[in-house]
């Protein structure tokens, strides 16, 4: 739940039920949670499931000093990053990720990942992505591939000469 | 130890230094062996598709160092594999820079001219030809036709792609499926291979030490097939001479990793690091703009919406390769494609109220991701890179099974490299917000710092002994049979892509390393046409080798 809200604080979808909690609900669409975020973090391949549930604990911990440092009260029956709200979250990422920050390398590859999740649905082949209506390959606009799942695109030119070029250019077409 | 396995010469990694030295040398009558750590792909193997664990992540290598990323090839063939093909020389001034210590980088004996016949005989091999507007993609176009509407000028660039087998995919990262990308498994490698070089993937060159009769022993381990942090064997070849090609991030690492064994290395090693004064711009364009300014439009009659269609960089603008300006004062512009992952989390959202790179502004950015346009800028650096503590094996500590690792690249960009960045995310900006266009802003350094496809000069050519590792024909100082050939050869960036200049170099470095190697009673000889068969390039070069080699 923890690491859902913090994938939407990248890339905000919109609630999956009402009353869904890790999920803030400032977009009318889906992002980075419904693009599979949590599938791409748990994913073999991508090394970072060893560390989830540490992460997640840290999260909660710079949460709770985040809360404490500015006043706000939190709602115990969620974890501290949940009961956050949007702009909250935004603060706190900002915070993690800023280049000064010495955890900072943590939370930008959590970041990576949420955004590879939702805009190349890293944890599924990108035709099934697609055919299944991937959220983030929907709203990016990625094309769909030809029958034998490759892509080609046959129309791809302006077909004109478009500018002069460099005057200084040898025959090869290098700069002189 | 002992070792069972010896050779004559050894190269480690099978990009463009390794792949053409490994050829000519086999070629010459030496016997070759290639290690190279990432896994032999071909054909059908190069997948269209983003998932964990196909070709994309496979071939591809991403190391996160402490304000410098570096992107490169991890597979037989290197950085050619999942390059974009842009091939151009670099032009004259560069071999004239003379960066922050006030004196020549490259070696006097290089020039543009010099270097001329060694282009030739890369352009004639791959080969390399011109991108012609009719096979220019529409962000090419789009792009030209921006500058030429600013009053600037355009250059289809040339490229080693088949255009007639390229069906505009954009996969190109994840490697060529249709063989229309000329790389390296099409020309310099097979032909190793036809005159005996064995090349072995998945085998990691860890260090060098010495043997007994003044050759070199090669430590290496195997990596497994799938996750490349598990290492399943290890062993060791003696060689009589060792080309090392493992790319400008990794090949610095390799050395500093022998000096227990191989005695202290020069200073330049692992100093000096160039990412070729890399930025990239993401241009959010208006496509109404593109219709009624630049009077674009497809033939379905949308202006644009193309970023996805298309083949790498094809137009660049060389307006400022000009030599009488200041140095640092020099790039070129490029309009390039970055596939979404690790291309779009960088992009900045223009004008935003809160956070640029995240954030709900920056999923509607997404939204309008085919309007995209990336301009590419390679600058005049000042070779801030430096390698810190050594990885327990290899050059990073990889993160991921594959692909996601972190190194240890310290880049503290300095004033030069930061005013030559400005100078040109401003120009980029006039060209491309004119008239309303687009709105423009530079990709983030606050994620995983800058980016380079382009490392170079972590183990660099020149005259000065103090800032150079490697005389002009590339042998390390102080370790005579040991030369580098990659692009951590490069003394300095070169305002353009790389490649071919890496290319020509290691083709000008061969006839040195075959009279090396003779020297040591290996029966070499210099002289093989290119890969193909064709002879005009030999026939240009052969002159200038006449007396320092023997054929
Ligand atoms: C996405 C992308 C696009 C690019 N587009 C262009 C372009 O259009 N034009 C251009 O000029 N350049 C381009 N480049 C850059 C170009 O690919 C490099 O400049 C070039 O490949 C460098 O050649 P090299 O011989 O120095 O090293 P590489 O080609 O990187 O080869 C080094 C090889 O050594 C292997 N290796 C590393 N460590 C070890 C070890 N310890 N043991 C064994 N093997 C090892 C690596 O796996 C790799 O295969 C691009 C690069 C990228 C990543």
């Amino acid at each position: 739940m923890v690491l859902e809200a913090y994938a939407d604080t990248i890339l905000p979808g919109q609630k999956r039920w009402p009353g869904d909690r890790a999920v803030a609900g400032v977009s009318p669409d889906g992002g980075a949670v419904a693009a599979g975020a949590l599938l791409t973090l748990r994913s073999e391949e991508g090394g970072m499931a060893p560390a989830l549930d540490t992460l997640a604990d840290r999260l909660d911990e710079h949460a709770q000093e985040y809360a404490a440092e500015t006043g706000l009260d939190l709602d115990p029956t969620v974890p501290a990053f949940v009961s956050l709200d949007y702009p909250d979250r935004i603060r706190l990422v900002q915070r993690l990720t800023d280049p000064t920050h010495p955890e900072r390398e943590a939370w930008t590859g959590l970041a990576m990942f949420s955004v590879i999740a939702f805009d190349a649905a890293a944890h599924s082949h990108t035709e099934e992505a697609l055919a299944a209506g991937h959220v983030g390959l929907n709203i990016i606009g990625f094309r769909r591939p030809g029958p034998d799942g490759l892509w080609r695109f046959d129309t791809y030119s302006y077909g004109r000469q478009l500018a002069r070029p460099h005057p200084d250019t040898t025959p090869s077409g290098s700069p002189a | 130890m002992t070792s069972s396995e010896s050779t004559d010469v050894l190269v480690i990694g099978s990009g463009f230094g390794g792949a053409i030295t490994a050829y000519h040398l086999a070629a010459g009558g030496a016997r070759v062996v290639v290690l190279e750590r990432g896994p032999w792909l071909s054909g059908e193997e190069f997948e269209h598709d983003f998932k964990f664990g196909s070709s994309s992540t496979r071939v591809f290598d991403f190391v996160i160092g402490d304000g410098m990323s570096v992107l490169s090839g991890n597979c037989v063939g290197g950085g050619s594999v999942v390059y974009f093909a842009a091939m151009p020389r670099a032009p004259r001034f560069v071999f004239d820079r003379q960066g922050r210590f006030g004196h020549r980088m490259w070696p006097g004996t290089i020039s543009r001219d010099t270097l001329e016949p060694w282009y030739d005989r890369v352009a004639e091999a791959l080969p390399v030809t011109q991108t012609g507007w009719d096979t220019v993609p529409f962000s090419g176009g789009l792009f030209g036709a921006a500058c030429d509407h600013a009053g600037r000028t355009a250059n289809p660039v040339p490229v080693a792609l088949d255009q007639a087998k390229c069906t505009n995919c954009n996969w190109m990262m994840a490697g060529c499926r249709f063989d229309a990308k000329r790389s390296l498994l099409l020309n310099y490698l097979p032909a190793a291979l036809a005159h005996g070089a064995q090349i072995r993937p998945l085998h990691e060159v860890q260090h060098l030490s010495r043997t007994d009769d003044g050759g070199y022993r090669v430590h290496y381990t195997v990596l497994d097939e799938v996750d490349y942090r598990v290492e399943v064997d290890s062993g060791t070849i003696d060689a009589k001479i060792v080309v090392i090609a493992a790319g400008a991030g990794a090949t610095p690492v390799i050395l500093k990793r022998s000096e227990p064994t191989l005695g202290p290395m020069p200073h330049a090693v692992g100093r000096y690091f160039s990412g070729n004064g890399e930025r990239l711009n993401t241009a959010i364009f208006d496509e109404g703009r593109i219709r009624e300014v630049l009077g674009l439009s497809r033939p379905d009659g949308v202006p644009y919406e193309a970023y996805q269609i298309g083949k790498g960089p094809c137009v660049a603008n060389w307006d400022k390769l000009d030599g009488s300006l200041p140095e640092y004062e020099r790039y070129s512009l490029e309009q390039l494609y970055f596939p979404p992952g690790f291309g779009t989390i960088l992009a900045q959202v223009p004008d935003a109220v809160g956070p640029t790179w995240f954030g709900a502004e920056k999923k509607e950015l997404l939204r309008t991701w085919q309007s995209w346009l990336t301009v590419f800028t390679m600058s005049e650096d000042d070779n801030e890179g430096e390698f810190g503590a050594l990885p327990p094996s290899g050059n990073a500590v990889r993160l991921s099974q594959q692909m996601l690792a972190r190194g240890s690249l310290r880049y503290q960009p300095t004033e030069n490299t930061l005013r030559g960045w400005a100078l040109s995310d401003a120009e980029v900006r006039d060209i491309l917000e004119r008239d309303g266009l687009s709105r423009v802003m530079p990709w983030t350094n606050d994620v995983v710092g800058a980016y380079t496809v382009h490392p170079l000069a972590s183990c660099r050519i020149g005259d000065n002994p103090d800032t150079s590792a490697l005389d002009d024909r590339h042998e390390l100082r102080d370790h005579p049979g040991i030369f580098v050939t990659d692009g951590s050869a490069v003394p300095a960036g070169l305002t353009v892509n790389p490649a071919m200049t890496i290319a020509a170099l290691a083709e000008r470095a061969v006839p040195g390393i075959v009279a090396a190697a003779r020297e040591r009673g290996v029966p070499v000889r210099y002289g093989a046409p290119a890969p193909d068969g064709a002879t005009s390039g030999r026939a240009a070069v052969l002159p200038l080798v006449r007396g320092t080699v023997q054929r």
